[in-house]
Parts: C-alpha cells; structure tokens; sequence
C-alpha cells in the first residue's frame, strides 16, 4: 500500500469534495460533468475498500485533527459500524450517479451542475459522519449534511418545493441544535469527553436522570432518524428529484440518522448502562409506535414516492429499536437492517423515479397494468417490496431476523408483535404494486407507447435489485462487520 | 518608537483625519485612508504580541505620573480588541474605495474618510486609555463622527435615523460623564485603576451606587441594550453600507468593553454584586432582546433592517454571558464580542456589494440574485449560518461557549432558550436566503453583474476569517480566556 | 440632611429634569435640541460646584491665601462644553438638512411621510400593484 490508512480515511472525505470544482468548471459540458462525479465515486470505492481491507486485517486508524476548543478536537477512527455505513453509502453513490443521468436527462431538469455539486458534499459529509471519532465531528459533518441536501430538496425551485424545504429544514435543524447540541455540551459537561468509547464514556456514579434525560435528548435530538413526531421532514423531502430521494432519503441522510443512534447507544451510553435506563423503554415504545403508525399511514397514501417515505420512516424504527433493545442480537440486527433496507428501498426509489420518468406516472392507481410496458422495473420493485418485507430470498430477511432475535433475548414480547404486525403491514402496501402491474388490466383510456426508462437507470436499478438477492446469501462480511461492534 | 505605541495607536488617525481635508482628492485620501487604519493595525498586532508575552503595558502621556496625568494602559482585554477595531477598520476601508462612489456624492468622499478616521480615533481611544474622563471625550468624538457618517449618505431616512441616534446617545454621553462626576467627586481621581483602589473604601456610600447606576444606563444606550436600542436598526439600515459595517461590526462592541472595563476593572464585581441584582437584570434584558429583536428581524423588508435586528439580539447573547457572572461566562461574552464583530462585517460588507450593484437593500429586490452574483450572495448567506451558529462557523463557538458557561452556572432553561432563539435566526436567515435563490427575479437584471474585486475581497477575508476562526480557535479562545481570567483575577 | 445647603444639587437636578422633558414631550427637532443643551448644561453646573471649596478662593497662587477651589473639574468641564457646542452644531445641521429633505421639522410630520415610505416598500415586495391606488389616493389628497 503506497498510502498511509490515515491519509486514505482523510481522502475518503476530501474526495467528493475535491469533485466540487470540477464539476463546476465542467458546467457547460454534461458529459464531462459527469464523467467528474463517476470518476470521483470510483475512486470513493477504492478508497472504502481498500479502508475495508485494512480493518479486516486489524490495522486501527485513527486522526487526532485540530483542537476547536481546547480539549476538543476533530477526530476521526475507523470502527466497524462506521466502515460497515461508509461501504454502504460509498457503493451506492456510484449507482445513483449511473441512475441520475439517466433521470435527470430524462427529466430535463435545470441546474444539474448545482445538483452534482451538491449531491457531492453531501457524500463527503456522510463519509464524514461515518469515521467520525467524536460526538462534535459527528455533529458537525451532520449538520453540513442537512444544509448540502436542503438545495437538493428545493431543486425544483417551486411553491411546493420551498414549502418541502421549510419543513425539511426546520426539522432538521431544530431538532439538532435544540436537543443534540445540548446533549452533546451536557455530555461534554458531564462527562468531560465526547469521545466514542467502548462501554460509553458516562462515569457510574452520573446520576440516571442525566443519562436518562439525555437519551431522549439524543434520540429526538437526530431528527434524521425520523422517530415520531419529528419525522415530517422526510415525507416533505419527496418534492426533491428521485436520485436525490434515493440516495439521501433512503440511504444517506436517513441511514446517518439511525448509524449516529446506534453509535450514541454503543459508544456513548454503552449497552450496560443503556440496559439500566428507564427513559429506554419510553423511547423503545416511542419507536415501536413509529414503525405501527408509520405503517399505517403508508398504506393510506396513493402517491409511490409518499409511500415509500412513510415506508422508510417505519423501517428505520426498527433500527432504532435494534439499538435501544441493548442486545447483541439487536445491535447486530440493526447495523445489518442499515446495509439491507438500503439495498432495498434504493431499488424501490429508483423503480418510482424510472415509472416517473417514462410513464409519467406517480400515484399508484394509475400503475395498473404497468408491468407489460416496463417488465424490468417492476420486476426489480418486486425484489426490493420482498427486501423491505423481510422474505427470503432477500437480504431483507436477516435484519429483521436479528432484531427480532433481539427483542426475543430481552425478553420484549410487545416489541417483537409490534415488528410481525409491521411485516403483514409491508406486504399489505407494497405487494399489490408490482402484482397489480403485472395482473390488472391498464388503468385507464387506449394503452399509450410506454417503454422502460432510460437505460442508465434502468442499469442501475437492476443492479441494486440483484444486490438484495446477493445479500441473501453472502451474508457473511456483513455480519462479521457488524457483530465486530461488539467485540 | 514601540514605546510610544499606545499612544501612536490612536493619535496616528486623529492626526491624519485632518490631513484628508488638506489632500482632497477623493482617491488619493482613500488610499491614505487606508494606510493609517492599516498602520494602526500593525501598531496593535505588535502591542497585542507584547501584551500577551510581557504583560500589561502602561503609557504616561506627557510624562506626567498616572494618577494625575493621563495614563494609555493596555492590557490582554484591550490589546484583543484594539487589534479586531483597527483590523476590520482596514478590511472595510479597502471595500469603501469603490462601494461609496455609489452611495455619495462626489464631493461627499473626503468628509466621509475624515469623519470615518475621526470615528477610528474615538473607538481606538476608548479602548486604550485608562482615564475616565478621557473615556467620554473619546466617546463623544466616536458619537459624533458616526452621526456625520450615518447622515452623510442621499437617503433621507438617514437624517432622521442619525438625530435620533444624536439624542439618545448625547443621553447616553451624559449620563456616562454624570457618573464619572459622582465618581471623581468621591475620590478625587480619574484614573480607572486609582478608583479600583479608591472606591472600595467608599463602596456603603449612595453617591457611589448613584454613580453606578447613571453609568450602567449611559453605556446601555450606547450598547443597544434592549430596550434601549430603538436608535440602531434606522442609523444602520439607512446609512451608506461601509458606514452600517463598520460600525455594526465595531461602535456596538467597543461599547459593551467599557461595559466590562467598568464592571470588572473599575467597581469590582463584589461592588457590582452588593449593590445592584445586574446578573438578573441583565439575564432578562439578554434573554428578552434576544427574543424581540430575532422575532422582529424576521418581519423586516429591508435586508440591512433586518441585520440590524440581529445585531440587537446578538448584543443580548453578549449581555447573557456577563449576566453570568462567571469566568467561563466571561469567555462567551469576549469570544462573542470578536466572532459577531466577523460576521457582521461581511454580512454588511456584502449587502454594500449588492447596493453598488442594483441601488437597493430592499429584500424583494434581491429575488433571483443567486445567478447574478453568486459570490456576493455567498458571502451572505456563509454570514447568516455563522450568525445562526452553525458547526465550522465562529458563531458555533461563541455559542457552544455560552451554552457550556449556562450549564456550568447550572441555568440550564436559560441554556435551551438560547438554542431556542437561534433557531428563529434560522427564520430570518432563511427568508434571506429563499429571496435570493428560491424567488424568480423581479426585475429586468441584465446589466447586473458580480461585484468588483476590490470589495468582493475583503468580503470573502471575511467569510473566510468566520470559518478560519470557527476551526481554529487558539488565538480568540486563548486571548479571551487569558483577558477573561485576568479580569477575575485583579478583583 | 441640610437640604438648603445643597441648594446647588437642586437646581442641579430641576434643569436636568426640565432638559430631559423638553426632549421627550417636544414634538419640534429644534426643540429638542434645547432641551438637550439644557440637559447637558446641568451637568456642567454638577461639576463646577463640586470644584468648589468651602471658604476658598479662585486657584491662582497669590501669597495672601491658603485655600483654594479645585480647578480640574473646571478644566474638565471646558471640554465637556466643547463636545456639548459640537453636538448642538452637528443636532442642528442635521436639523436643516432633515428640513431640506422633508419640508418639515415636526416629528410626527416627518413618521407619517417615512411610513408612507415603509408602505410603498410593502406593497413592492408583495406585489400587490393592484392595491396601490388607494395608497396614492391618499397622499394626493
């Protein structure tokens, strides 16, 4: 290797940041614009695997930076859930980039360069908030993250999107300054270290109705996670374009709300203390209630996109509650359900960018009928529906069985009704979709000439739709990552 | 030479402000403008140096001993913000050089950079000498040039707003000397570190409080304090922009440092304790002007309007950390007075780039102004999240200082309101910043281009001092800490 | 408490409150103007009296006496003066050219006129075009 690890880790962040420029300059010249963006994200993979490789071997890397307040630095370390995050975010960045040009062509959509741009901070900050060593870098790169996507959600430039974006922006922002930021000075304050640590950083003697007060302060403090009732700015972000929904609604920004959740819960408070606090069984329930009532509400919603946020909203409940279960099993449930729900809801999206894009169609009672026109893409929605469902032969099944395995280890039989109810749920609103489309007759008027969307979407959307199957059977390094948190 | 430089610091400007007059031609004094400030940077870079090696720096001026002659004493405090006044005096001169030819009459200019050295000279003495009737003389000389510099521009709004400001702040003036005369009257000197000694002695008598109390309310006008502040949003939304930033950026917190001068270095918190409840007075007017003027800078229609609401409540955050009564509160303020100072600097350096452009501070006609002049446009919108307090700007250190002094104090309410009111920054910010990108452009904006060079410069130092200083925080944590602990340490 | 004996303070304090009336009550710019001077012209009356030794004579060294009064808060108050003389100069300069600018030098003259000012901005920014006629209908009148 001709590269120091930590120089690769600090290259992971600048790389897509360094794309920036690039596609600026490149404004006039799409292809070339692109080009930027897709060569950015293939050296992205490299690093990350590259990252990967090392940590399998063992090597620790870890980046003392500079001190923004005495004491307090800038820091960065490569553990496992991180890496397991950061391969994730990584590898779909290059797909949605495939995706994206054959949408946002499609599309004829304005200021792409802006779009890029964008797009390419965000995927920096993310990598940020993945090797994040401290609380403080953590909530710094989450902070940029929320303000690179808010330009992604307003793209449009509508009523609509302006209205999206306050929403967007006033959740988001909110919930982190008025309850993480002061989670993390409390922690700061009381503990005297922001550092992740084994076994959490609170010395014993801190009296349990801090810890306790500040896991709610923690839980609702990262609105990305999107727990009720702070878990309206995702169905408010769907006015943004498809690839940005995809990436940074279903994966990115979303999956940075659940991975600071689990990272809190396993570094900060440590699972003994977590085991211990009664404000963890709120919060538990808490999140129970979002996957039941995020389930019902999906199904009342005729809009795909709207759906499938709402979808998203109950899914990462269960990671939630995989992390406050305190449970090895839990734990381990939830970092995989962050890899595998990715997988999944990502097909999904693209499936409901690529109908939008060809057939122009975007509430499900006109989809009838659809599957003749566009075979691929619904077939491909029907792979992520079984992922999202949790059934074999889909990668879906082992999150869901880990956390279920969680809830069952402590002993939580509410938890593990609420998350079966929430499974017949899924089948209820995701499967008539693609079977409608294949069984019913076309919804309505002569059938017009719809073909498949264009093919780099169409590429990629299949290609995450086969990552569902894949991830059914090689399980193996992803369970390994994620059973290494814990060790 | 360098022991002269306190005094240099502020008579270098005060002599050159009438040479302005004698040169005329508008370029050729901008320039020397710009000179001066610039000398009477470096004079302050190298005191600080000093101050912060060597220890406090003491000037006889005349020769004539202290008590009785007039002393120049320069110390961590002082030395700190000496450097901040001359340096965003010199960053805004170098923006004035084309930003003015827009908003003043051609023959306008000279009087602007006489009156704008004369207003350094008032500010740089304030914070240098350690006399307290020297004090108010510079006071009145910063009072008055700035009035000139309000009203020197073609709004008529302008004129109004600066008799406005000429009154309360002649109260203000008056008050302050009321107080001085109660003071000398019952110690019989004048120099600040005499009545330290002087005054404990005399701590039970009414004349003291009274002196105290005239001087509080004096320096509160001149602050801006809630609710005192009615005389800021018009002097600064009508005034020519280099005007707005400069005395956004600098008036106000020279203001709040006689404020501390006082407090800390002349009455002695014990005194301050004893007689007043001040903490709890000034926890509530803090956290009240916080409140009023965020929730009034979301209604304004004009963008330098509504920045100066801001400035309202960013004086309310610098109040709350001395209402805390605690060195880490201390800290806050000091860091607070240095990073708000950046950031409104370029905030208003950049609204005088727009005006340059199209002639206006109205928000509607900022619609669509994102594709026309993205650099500018930039610059506000990297000011407001600063302003807002995001992570990597200098307003997330002020704040995570303040938030951690609360806590600290155990005030944690008071910790979450905080929180609370930036986020209506984010409401007024945002309405910025939507104008800009999200609104289609109103009218016909062809012939608008980026702003010059010459002020989109020091704008984009500026900016990026907001984040220089938001990452590296050794030189302002450090020398506010350093002054914080001195001023607890003396009394 | 010899309340006579501080006959100064009084006067001392009657002024101040009769400046600070006049500056709050006047509607006229001019006005308040005075009424600042006033304002301004008791503290120097503070001061000058507080120079004052009982039973001594002016500071000027002469063998016959002993006692003098205090000359600095007399020296202070010279340039107290000054800066007061500025203020008035400057107040008043204003005044004229708000007078220039208004064709007015009452107050609630000079509010109505910038709120008509403040209003047009409004009616820009909403873009509600429609509705200015009433407005101008208004100031034609």
């Amino acid at each position: 290797m001709w590269l120091a690890p930590e120089t690769l880790l600090i290259l992971t962040i600048l790389v897509p940041l360094f794309a920036v420029p690039g596609i600026i300059a490149a404004n006039r010249f799409p292809n070339r614009r692109e080009g930027v963006t897709i060569t950015a994200s293939i050296i992205l993979i490299y690093l990350v695997t590259t990252l990967y490789g090392l940590v399998q071997d063992g090597t620790s890397i870890a980046i003392k930076g500079p001190a923004l307040f005495p004491g307090l630095h800038l820091s960065f370390e490569i553990e496992p859930l991180g890496m397991l995050f950061s391969l994730v975010a990584g590898f779909l960045w290059l797909v949605t980039t495939v995706y994206a040009i054959g949408y946002m062509r499609g599309h004829h959509e304005k200021n792409q360069t802006r779009f890029y741009s964008c797009f390419a901070i965000a995927i920096s900050s993310v990598m940020g908030i993945s090797y994040a060593g401290n609380l403080l870098t953590l909530f710094i790169f989450y902070e940029v993250l929320t303000l690179s996507t808010y330009p992604l959600v307003t793209h449009s430039g509508t009523p609509k999107a302006k209205e999206g974006g306050r929403v967007y922006l006033g959740v988001l922002l909110s919930t982190s300054v008025l309850f993480l930021l002061l989670a993390i000075v409390a922690t700061w304050y009381t503990a005297g270290t922001v550092e992740f640590q084994k076994g959490g950083v609170f010395p014993p003697e801190t009296a349990p109705i801090i810890t306790g007060t500040l896991l709610v302060l923690y839980i609702f403090g990262i609105g990305k996670a999107a727990i009720m009732p702070f878990h309206r700015w995702l169905p408010a972000a769907m006015v943004a374009p498809t690839p940005v929904s995809a990436l940074l609604h279903a994966v990115a920004v979303v999956k940075a709300g659940v991975f600071s959740v689990l990272k809190v819960c396993v570094y900060i408070f440590g699972l003994d203390l977590l085991r211990t606090l009664p404000s963890a069984d709120f919060m538990l329930y808490l999140a129970a209630a979002t996957v039941l009532l995020a389930s019902i509400v999906a199904m009342r919603q005729d809009n795909l996109k709207a759906r499938l946020a709402y979808s998203t909203v109950s899914q990462l409940g269960y990671i939630t509650i995989g992390a406050l279960l305190a449970t090895n099993a839990g734990i381990v449930g939830g970092a995989m359900h962050i890899a595998m729900h990715a997988f999944g809801k990502i097909t999904l999206f693209f499936c409901a960018g690529a109908i939008m894009v060809a057939a122009h169609k975007t509430e499900i009672s006109d989809m009838r009928g659809l599957g003749k026109s566009m075979p691929i893409t619904m077939i491909a929605f029907f792979i992520g529906s079984l992922s999202i469902i949790g059934l074999p032969p889909t990668g879906g099944t082992w999150g869901k069985w880990f956390i279920m395995t969680g809830a069952f280890d402590a002993g939580k039989w509410t938890i593990m009704i609420v998350l079966m109810l929430s499974s017949l749920l899924n089948i209820a609103y995701l499967l008539p979709i693609p079977l409608r489309a294949f069984f019913s007759k076309q919804a309505y008027g002569k059938p017009v000439q719809i073909k498949e969307a264009p093919l780099p979407s169409l590429l990629a959307l299949s290609f995450t739709a086969l990552g569902c199957i894949f991830l059914f059977f090689y399980t193996q390094p992803l369970y390994e990552l994620a059973s290494a948190i814990l060790q | 030479m360098t022991a002269h430089f306190p005094i240099l610091q502020v008579i270098i400007p005060l002599l050159a402000a009438p040479l302005c007059l004698f040169i005329r031609i508008p370029r050729i004094v901008g320039i020397f403008a710009i000179l001066v400030s610039a000398t009477a940077f470096f004079i302050s870079c190298s005191l600080l140096q000093e101050v912060v090696t060597g220890g406090t720096l003491s000037y006889q001026l005349g020769g004539w001993a202290a008590p009785w002659g007039i002393e120049y004493r320069i110390d961590k405090l002082n030395g700190y913000l000496l450097l901040l006044v001359s340096g965003i005096s010199t960053i805004v001169l170098v923006a004035a050089q084309t930003s003015i030819s827009k908003e003043l009459p051609e023959n306008r200019h000279t009087f602007f950079y006489t009156a704008y050295l004369l207003c350094l000279t008032g500010l740089l003495g304030i914070l240098a000498t350690a006399d307290a009737f020297n004090l108010f003389v510079f006071l009145e000389i910063s009072a008055l040039s700035s009035y000139t510099l309000i009203a020197i521009g073609t709004d008529r709004r302008a004129l109004t707003a600066s008799y406005q400001y000429l009154v309360m702040g002649t109260i203000g003036a008056t008050f302050i000397i009321i107080g001085v005369g109660l003071m000398y009257m019952m110690t019989g000197t004048l120099n600040m570190y005499d009545l330290a000694e002087r005054l404990p002695a005399v701590y039970e008598s009414k004349t003291v409080l009274s002196a105290f109390g005239f001087f509080i309310v004096g320096v509160c006008l001149k602050l801006a304090l809630f609710p005192l502040h009615l005389w800021l949003p018009n002097a600064y939304a009508y005034a020519p922009s280099i005007t707005t930033a400069f005395l956004a950026a600098t008036s106000t917190k020279v203001a709040v440092y006689v404020l501390i001068r006082y407090i800390f270095s002349i009455f002695g918190i014990e005194f301050v304790d004893m007689s007043l409840p001040l903490g709890d007075i000034f926890l509530f007017l803090g956290l009240t002007g916080i409140f009023v003027a965020s929730v009034a800078a979301i209604y304004q229609l004009n963008i330098k309007r509504l920045f100066a609401y801001s400035s309202v409540a960013q004086i309310g955050y610098i109040i709350l950390g001395l209402a805390i009564e605690t060195e880490l509160g201390l800290t806050a303020t000091l860091l607070h007075l240095f990073n708000h100072a950046l950031m409104k600097a370029a905030i208003f350096l950049a609204i005088g780039a727009v005006v340059y452009r199209i002639g206006s501070a109205q928000l509607s006609h900022y619609a669509g102004l994102g594709k026309k002049m993205p650099w500018t446009m930039a610059a506000i919108v990297a000011g407001g999240l600063s302003l807002i307090g995001v992570p990597l700007t200098v307003g997330f250190v002020s704040k995570w200082y303040l938030v951690v002094a609360l806590l600290d104090k155990g005030w944690w309410p008071v910790a979450v309101l905080v929180l609370i009111s930036s986020l209506i920054a984010v409401i007024y910010v945002w309405r910025v910043v939507e104008w800009i990108y999200l609104t289609p452009p109103r009218i016909i904006t062809d012939e608008i281009k980026e702003a010059p060079m010459s002020q989109l410069i020091p704008i984009w130092i500026l900016v990026l001092a907001n984040i220089y200083f938001g990452v590296d925080t050794r030189l302002t944590v450090g020398v506010s800490k350093l002054a914080a602990q001195s001023l607890f340490g003396v009394n | 408490m010899n309340i006579i004996g501080l006959y100064n303070y009084w006067i001392v304090v009657v002024l101040m409150l009769i400046g600070f009336f006049i500056v709050i009550a006047h509607e006229n710019l001019i006005k308040k103007l005075v009424g600042l001077s006033i304002f301004q012209t008791s503290v120097f009356f503070l001061y000058i009296s507080m120079g004052k030794v009982a039973g001594a004579t002016a500071p000027i060294l002469d063998e016959n006496y002993q006692l003098y009064s205090n000359p600095l808060p007399h020296v202070l108050i010279l340039t107290a003066i000054v800066v007061g003389i500025a203020t008035t100069a400057m107040g008043l300069a204003l005044v004229v050219r708000i007078y220039e600018a208004y064709g007015s030098i009452e107050e609630s003259d000079i509010q109505v006129q910038d709120n008509n000012d403040r209003l047009e901005d409004y009616l820009e920014a909403y873009g509600r075009k429609n509705d200015t006629h009433l407005f101008n209908q208004d100031k034609d009148e």
